[in-house]
């Protein structure tokens, strides 16, 4: 079992390979790893509750960076309920423990 | 808390990307919880430390130089730079040499210096993890 962090920048609207990277992230997480899919700059867009195409998130941990909600106006009660907003923290910590940790 | 060593690859040019201000972000976290950061920068992102950028005005909006206060990239890495020396952290900032030559940005911050591949190479083996900001496909 690996502890992997998953970062996605991009919408589903920037490229057709994220849900591919959304469905990446739930695989691994059913696989067994500790994953955590990391949301940033137009990726928090999928943290809307409005939005489609996030994984299954029973296994996984879905972070949103405050900095990009804010930058996009959306507001913390807009979000999926089980994602939260984020500081940048949760990756330089991953960084700092070995994680794997990939940028998309 | 362990201090560690982490590193971060940018490639992206000045202004083409939002990836390069999280990265920079990511950079000021990493010296804010006391970890040593390694940047290699080729391609395009070897100029964001290129000395020679300059403000402009911005007579769409009415505004002169000082009032416009452009952001320039310069001014960033050298604020990360003084962040880091204040700090007693080590910020080792490698613009790699091939990719400034092809591009003229031979002048660049105080406190970055000229590297290659092999420097990455070693670094991937010394630290903890190693991020890489790739260009938006």
């Amino acid at each position: 079992m690996s502890d992997i962090m998953l970062i996605e920048s991009r919408s589903m609207l920037d490229s057709p390979h994220v849900r591919e990277n959304f469905q990446l992230a739930g695989d691994l997480a059913r696989a067994g790893n500790r994953v955590t899919l990391f949301l940033i700059e137009n990726g928090v867009l999928a943290a809307r509750q409005s939005a489609a195409g996030l994984p299954s998130l029973a296994n996984l941990t879905v972070l949103a960076d405050a900095f990009s909600l804010r930058e996009r106006a959306i507001r913390p009660d807009e979000l999926n309920s089980t994602i939260k907003p984020s500081s940048l923290d949760p990756i330089v910590d991953a960084m700092a423990a070995g994680h794997k940790v990939t940028w998309f | 808390m362990t201090t560690q060593t982490l590193t971060f690859v940018m490639m992206d040019a000045p202004y083409e990307s939002a990836r390069t201000a999280t990265t920079l972000r990511l950079i000021d976290c990493a010296l804010d919880k006391g970890h040593n950061v390694n940047v290699f920068a080729y391609e395009g992102a070897v100029a964001l430390a290129f000395t020679r950028q300059d403000k402009h005005a911005n007579k769409v909006h009415g505004r002169e130089v000082a009032e416009e206060d452009h952001p320039l990239p310069k001014e960033w890495i050298a604020g990360l730079i003084a962040k880091a020396k204040s700090k007693g952290l080590k910020l080792d900032w490698i613009n790699c040499g091939l990719c400034v030559d092809e591009r003229g940005v031979q002048e660049a911050v105080e406190g970055t210096r000229r590297g290659s591949p092999a420097d990455l190479w070693a670094w991937t083996g010394q630290s903890a993890c190693t991020l890489v900001s790739g260009t938006k496909a």
